[in-house]
């Protein structure tokens, strides 16, 4: 297996893109990042592209040709990942083993969704989808496994709510400074606690938004990363892990069980201890779950994880910052960029490019969740310069 | 629908509330092909004859298509004869609680089969309710 190097990186504006369709933002995001690497787009060997509901939400399928064809990048090979809410990290998964298989020596990786034209009863629908029959049909939705599942770990943890209302404000803080993020304001602890109640006890600060946008990185063998670029990253390991497809079969509730698996072979694989890890992107769709996923990766001992952001720990001048670039919850949640839209997050902290958010990173990790932690990817990347 | 269930609407009844006993001794609602441990499903147990605790609940105040507005959901806890058994399930009433006992409640139609973006001959649409006992 080859060593694998980011070597560019883009993002769209997240949020709502009006009249903009997911065709435009991939074409937008993916061309931005040939730019951003220094390409060509007859460079490109494979073009993954990361979208989970393209054909339900807008009725436009046979996304990845498109692309090609949009990008000028005929002849290469081309496929769609979909792995719900982590359709973008299962095609970071895609592209990597791609370029370390030796199968690809540039490969493109563009993730996208368009949302914001359906309600979001539609749109909560669409994702719902994925579940088990016996659930579908109670009208259970993510939203509603999210509350499911903080009413429990605050009644067995003795946690405050005004915990989960901390990882909000914290993320908004971050958002505030990223130009791309959805929501670009700071919010108080008030009114996160004070929002509408959306699924008891989690109210409307809670949950991520529905968004529009898109996110892309070009990857290549470690070994060529400095002709492209003189700062890069390094995939120093990734791996993914899946749970049950029925929530409530799940022995514990509070235990992302495929976040431990995926998190805990990421890290071996990479080398690393957690010490190591400056700087992670945790999938906040849900405020609980960003702490559920400190715990399951091993930041903190389960059932104690509420504390981070309440103390100031997973703040962007704390000792792991947490989401610096706003996170799902305030940069937005289009569904098959958000891993993608992770990763370059960590890349661009890691080679110095994050601006007002920027913190001192040598090794990054991101967990990207699909469903309620259904299927899961940990990636681990370092600073390759 | 099981030679059991057709028996039982045959007769005017309800169906049952399946759940798959594994060769392992352990229980799952939904039955599935095979068990936690790999196992195959030797006996259908129907939950609606017990009644089962609350671990956790929720009030969802924005719902899909075809969903009753708000929606309690709770996730509960039966136990067959020691066996633990957890089932999701929506709740008769909002004034629910953890550590409530609830029994099941047949009901014909969950939601809508035709508002949302799953199809209507897909999969069932009825199903059972959790509702408080005294």
């Amino acid at each position: 297996m080859r060593d694998v190097a980011i070597v560019g990186a883009s993002m769209t504006k997240f949020g709502v893109r009006e009249d903009e369709w997911v065709m435009d933002l991939l074409a937008e995001a993916g061309g931005a990042c040939i730019a951003d690497a220094g390409i060509t787009p007859d460079d490109i060997d494979h073009l993954y592209v990361s979208n989970m509901a393209s054909g339900e939400f807008e009725g436009q399928t046979g996304v990845p040709n498109a692309l090609a064809h949009d990008l000028g990048a005929i002849p290469a090979y081309t496929q769609r990942v979909d792995q719900t809410s982590s359709s973008g990290a299962a095609g970071m998964y895609a592209a990597w083993q791609s370029v370390a298989s030796g199968a690809s020596d540039l490969t493109l990786l563009v993730g996208g969704e368009k949302m914001t034209h359906r309600t979001t009863g539609e749109a909560t629908d669409v994702i719902a989808s994925l579940t088990h029959p016996v659930e579908y049909k109670q009208g259970v939705t993510l939203p509603s496994f999210a509350g499911l599942t903080a009413r429990h770990y605050l009644d067995r943890f003795d946690a405050p709510r005004e915990a989960l209302g901390h990882v909000a404000v914290k993320n908004h803080a971050n958002g505030a400074l990223n130009p791309n993020a959805q929501f670009q304001k700071e919010i108080a602890l008030e009114k996160a606690l004070e929002s509408p109640m959306v699924a008891d006890p989690l109210r409307l600060y809670d949950f991520c938004p529905v968004t529009d946008g898109s996110a892309a990185l070009a990857l290549v063998p470690a070994e060529h990363a400095e002709s492209y670029a003189d700062e890069f990253a390094r995939i120093a390991g990734i791996a993914g892990a899946t749970d049950t497809h029925v929530v409530h079969e799940r022995a514990d509730p509070t235990h992302m069980g495929a976040v431990a698996e995926s998190g805990a072979a990421a890290f071996e694989q990479s080398g690393h201890e957690h010490e190591d890890v400056d700087v992670a992107e945790l999938h906040d769709m849900f405020t609980i779950l960003e702490v559920m996923q400190l715990e399951a990766l091993g930041f903190e001992e389960q059932g104690e994880g509420w504390r981070a952001a309440m103390e100031g720990r997973s703040a962007r001048d704390g000792e792991l910052p947490i989401n610096t670039s706003g996170g799902l919850k305030s940069k937005g949640h289009p569904l098959g960029a958000s891993g993608v839209a992770q990763a370059v997050e960590v890349y661009e902290q890691l080679v110095g490019g994050a601006g007002d958010r920027q913190v001192e990173a040598d090794v990054g990790l991101a967990c990207n969740v699909g469903g309620f932690g259904n299927c899961v990817i940990t990636t681990i990347m370092e600073a390759g310069a | 629908m099981s030679d059991d269930e057709h028996c039982r609407v045959a007769d005017g009844g309800t169906p049952p509330m399946a759940a798959a006993r594994y060769e392992d001794g352990s229980i799952t609602y939904p039955p599935h092909p095979v068990g936690p441990d790999g196992s195959e499903p030797v006996e259908e147990v129907d939950l609606s004859e017990y009644t089962a605790e609350v671990v956790t609940w929720t009030t969802s105040h924005a719902t899909p298509p075809g969903v009753r507005e708000p929606n309690t959901l709770a996730i509960v806890e039966f136990d067959v004869d020691g066996t633990p058994v957890r089932a999701l399930g929506q709740c008769t009433t909002e004034d629910v609680g953890i550590g409530d006992t609830v029994e099941p409640v047949y009901v014909a139609e969950l939601r809508d089969p035709d508002a949302g973006i799953r199809e209507r001959e897909s999969q069932r649409w009825d199903g059972y309710r959790f509702e408080p006992v005294e």
